[in-house]
Formats: structure tokens, sequence, C-alpha cells
């Protein structure tokens, strides 16, 4: 059995949670492009490598954000998205920085 | 014992290769294909023997054959949910009833018939859906309830003391399993019998492009010129689309399948349940070969998993539990390139004479031999065949997708 590290109920059996794709910003209702929505629906990185992805607990309708390797499937960290929002926001502050 | 084998047997015989002994690269050719799978060494078939360009070589990573095209299950069959689908996979069931004699290789194409399970109302109305489309296209399909399903597949269990019962099915006649080595293999020497190179264990790490327009592939072996370049590497699709700077609509996701040991001949018609996401037949060997809905989630990764398993063998048994007592014997997983229409991307790319195959996912054994035909007309002559239209890659930014979802998912 494998298993996931819930931010909030600590891990548990992988069987309780669906993955929901990794983390991408949504483009503007308003003003994103026909191009812009194709890419964020369809056209997926793909990528072989470490990437950040939603997940949920299906058994408290619980949505966080884990980090896995898509190389060997090791989840390496996961976070609330209160957590992952900070953590995300400190992180373009020090690229501003840059 | 017939002479030949008595003369190997004692080492008197000539030891013929099946293939070629490894090659030096050239530098340079008309068309290289990435991706020794099926579909890669079907398209340099047909360049060579439709459209007399024999200046074509083939490159694999690893060895030819052992990508999906070794992993897959081998469920060839032509009752799609969408026209575009339909008409598309009907024209590869003919190749592939042809393929033996052209080939000159037995691949063992057997047709068993092919049971799409219903338990629910919402499954017969689609399975009508499908019959309908079949029907109006020419395909052998119809909808069939629990009576003529007793007499079709005597062995499943039809009993309405089970989580869920079947109510009917979608019967197509013409489903067919066949060898899938033999298919490869058939290709990679009839292709280079005609000519064409095929260099295994040869990586393709680079494109070359100079102005919009490919110009030749790196390799781990080195740079190899050339005029033209398909990439038909399934599972890796994405990993050299991105490198050339242009995204495809694929996820990649390990698809697990398994067989048992042989037994006695116990089932005669391909049986699958989309609602218990598994399917089953029995091979040739006396293997029974089972397979079930891709992993969840993108992993670029051929494990297996113990959940796999528990999923496949709840339901399997639900449907035969005669088989309660057989053995497993091996188990194995391929890296499905997976698209959100359940179709593939064939044709044209952002690069000028860079052609993509691929959005295979669990469905791309049985469109071997159209794909190869129609991929290899692509590109000699530089135009869409009709029959590709519809699955080029630029329907995703249009947003005018093949909607094969219900027909594909699971119905391999
Ligand atoms: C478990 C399983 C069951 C399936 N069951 C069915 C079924 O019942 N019916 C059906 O129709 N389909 C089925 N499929 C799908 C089918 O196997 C594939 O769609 C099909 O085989 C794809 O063929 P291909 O030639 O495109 O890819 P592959 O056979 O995967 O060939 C691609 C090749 O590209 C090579 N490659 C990758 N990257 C590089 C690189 N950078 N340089 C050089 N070479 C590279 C790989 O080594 C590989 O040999 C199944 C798949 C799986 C995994």
């Amino acid at each position: 059995m494998k298993l996931m590290p819930c931010p909030v109920h600590g891990e548990r059996n992988i069987a309780e949670f669906v993955c929901k794709g990794p983390v991408l910003s949504m483009p503007s209702a308003t003003h994103g492009s026909p191009q812009l929505w194709a890419r964020y629906l369809f056209l997926a990185e793909n990528k072989a490598g470490i990437i950040d992805e939603w997940w949920l607990h299906t058994a408290s309708g619980m949505w966080f954000v884990a980090r896995r390797d898509t190389t060997c499937d090791e989840i390496l960290q996961t976070w609330s998205i209160e957590a992952y929002r900070k953590e995300r926001r400190k992180k373009q502050k020090t690229t501003a920085q840059r | 014992m017939p002479l030949a084998l008595l003369k190997y047997a004692l080492g008197l015989g000539e030891r013929r290769r099946h293939f070629p002994a490894p090659q030096p690269l050239k530098k340079r050719y008309d068309v290289l294909v990435i991706g020794a799978g099926g579909h890669g060494l079907a398209c340099a078939y047909h360049l060579a023997k439709d459209h007399a360009i024999t200046k074509v070589a083939v490159l694999d990573k690893g060895y030819l054959g052992g990508g999906n095209t070794a992993r897959n299950t081998t469920i060839v069959r032509a009752n799609y949910l969408t026209e575009e689908g339909t008409a598309f996979y009907k024209e590869s069931l003919k190749l592939f009833e042809n393929l033996s004699s052209e080939l000159d290789i037995n691949t063992m194409y057997s047709k068993r018939g092919h049971l799409t399970l219903a338990h629910t109302d919402a499954a017969l109305r689609t399975a009508r859906w499908r019959a309908g489309v079949n029907k109006h296209l020419g395909v052998r399909s119809e909808v069939v309830g629990r009576a003529e399903l007793r007499k079709l597949c005597p062995q499943l269990n039809l009993s309405c003391e089970v989580r869920f019962p079947v109510l009917g099915a979608l019967y197509h006649a013409p489903g067919a399993i066949a060898r899938h080595d033999a298919v490869a293999w058939g290709y990679a020497r009839a292709a280079y019998r005609r000519g064409v190179d095929i260099l295994q264990n040869t990586e393709v790490t680079g494109v070359v492009v100079e102005k919009g327009r490919v110009v030749g592939v790196k390799t781990s072996r080195g740079t190899i010129a050339a005029d033209k370049v398909l990439q038909a590497v399934a599972g890796h699709s994405s990993l050299l689309a991105n490198k050339l700077g242009f995204r495809l609509p694929i996820r990649t996701v390990p698809l697990q399948a398994c067989v048992s040991q042989p037994y006695q001949p116990f089932l005669d018609p391909i049986v699958v349940s989309g609602s218990l996401h598994v399917y089953i037949s029995q091979s040739a060997r006396g293997e029974f070969v089972m397979g079930g809905a891709t992993d969840p989630c993108e992993l670029y990764n051929t494990r297996s998993t113990l959940e796999f398993k528990e999923q496949l063998m709840m339901h399997i048994l639900e449907l035969f539990p005669q088989l309660a007592g057989a053995n497993l014997l091996r188990q194995w997983a391929g890296l499905a390139d997976m698209t959100p229409d359940f179709s593939p991307v064939m044709g044209k790319t952002p690069i000028r004479n860079y052609y993509i195959d691929a959005g295979w996912g669990t469905w791309g054994f049985k469109a071997t031999p159209v794909c190869g035909k129609r991929m290899a007309e692509c590109i000699a002559t530089d135009t869409t065949p009709a029959l590709l239209k519809p699955f080029a890659l630029s329907r995703f930014e249009n947003f005018a997708l093949v909607g094969e979802k219900g027909a594909a998912s699971v119905g391999h």
C-alpha cells in the first residue's frame, strides 16, 4: 500500500486520494485568448521530473498540493492550499528581488 | 521432425538472421523515423513500398518493437463511437486481415468476436449509439441481450447476485487478437528487405531545425542529416516535442496488464467491461490476457502495482468466478500517450517537414497498419490524407476535438 502524506490527515492509503493534474495558472475568464485557453486545457508540458499537482482527499473533500517526481512516483512534499500560496508568494518575491 | 530443425540441432544448418547486424551510421537519409515501434516500422515499410522512398532509417533508443508494441494486449477492432474514428479503424482492420500474407509472417490474427458489456442503462444507451454509428459506416456491430450473450459466451457469469449484473452487450463480430511481436518483426523485415536501415540502440537526443524546417537529428551515436523526420515515440512524445518548442495534448500515464499461466481453451470471445474497467481474452497459447484502466496519474515509469492487480482481479472474478484458482504468470506496464479526446494526433507539426504520430494511448496497436500506410502518404506527398485530417495537432487550438471517450477509455 502506497501512502500519501496528507497535510491535514497525515499518512493515508493513496487509494483515498485522486490526482487532479498539475498546478497551472488559469487564463483570465474575460481576457484570456483562445490560444491561452487551449494551452491551459489541452497542451500539457507532460514533464519527466518534479511537478506540483492538485490532489483531492475524496473522503473529506479536501484539496491540497503535492510535489511528485514523475520518473519514480515518489511524493516529495505536500502543502495545504494556504501554505502553498504562501510559499509561492515568497518565491515570487525573492525572484523579483534578484 | 522437419529436416531443417534436425540440421539446426546438429549445428549443420545455416543460421539465418531475421534482422541485419548493427550498421554504422550513415551521414544522411531522405526520411528518418524516430521510434521503431509498430507505427514507425509500418511507416518505413510503406514509404519504401508505396512511394519508392528507400533512403530511410528507423531509429530506436532500445530494441525494435520493445516499447508499447511489445506490451500491448493486442485487441483489434473497429467499433468506435465517432465517425472519424470508425472510418479510420475500419481501414486498419481490413489491412490487418491481410497482413500475414503481405508481410510473409504469421501474425496469428484470430477473429474472436468482441463483447463490450453493459451493466447500466447508460452503458446500454452508449452501446446502441455505437452500434448505430458502426452499422451506418459498414462495420458489423450490434446490441445483444442476456439470452444472446449466454450463447455467445456461456462462461460469463450472468447471475444477478453480483454487485454489477450484466444487462447486455455491444457485440462486434470482427473483433480480433494478433501476435504483436510478429507485427513489428514482419514490418521490420519487410522494410529492411526494401532497403530501409534499422538502427537500434540509437537514441535521438535532439532535432536540428534551421529556419523553421527540420534538417536532421542528433543521436547518441552522432548527428544524421535528413530531409524529413517522423516522430513515433508513444509515451515519450512530449519529451521530444518540448525540445522542439511545441506542446502536445498528451499526458504520459502507465497502463498495466498481466497474463495467467496457460490453461486449456476456455474463452473464445474478447470480453470488455468499461464500467468495471477490465478486459480479458485467452491467447492461442492458453494464457488469460488481462488488463484494466490506466494508472491514476502521470508517470514515466513502468513499475507494476498491487493496487492494479487487486482492482482487476476483484472485477474479473465477478465476471469469471471459474478463474479463482488461476495463477498469474507475468505482469508489466507500458507508457501510454493519453490525449484529452481519446483520439490520436497525426500529421504535420509547427516545424516544417517534421511529422508526428502520437497520442495512441491505450488503443494504438490496432491502428498500426493504417497509420503506417497513411503517415507514409502524408510524408511522401506532404499533404494530409482525408482519413487523417480530423486528427491534426491543430484541432486542439481550434477546439475541434474528436470525442472518442466512452469507446476507448478501457476497451482497447
Ligand atoms: C498494457 C498495454 C495494453 C495495450 N493494449 C492495446 C490493445 O489491446 N489494443 C490496441 O490497439 N492498443 C493497445 N495498447 C496501445 C498500443 O500498445 C500502442 O498504442 C502502440 O503499440 C503504439 O505503437 P508505437 O509504435 O506508436 O509505440 P511504441 O511501440 O511504444 O514504440 C515507440 C518506440 O520509440 C522509442 N523511443 C522513444 N523515445 C525515443 C528517442 N528519444 N529516440 C529513439 N527512440 C525512442 C521507444 O524505445 C519505442 O520502441 C496497449 C498499450 C499498453 C501499454
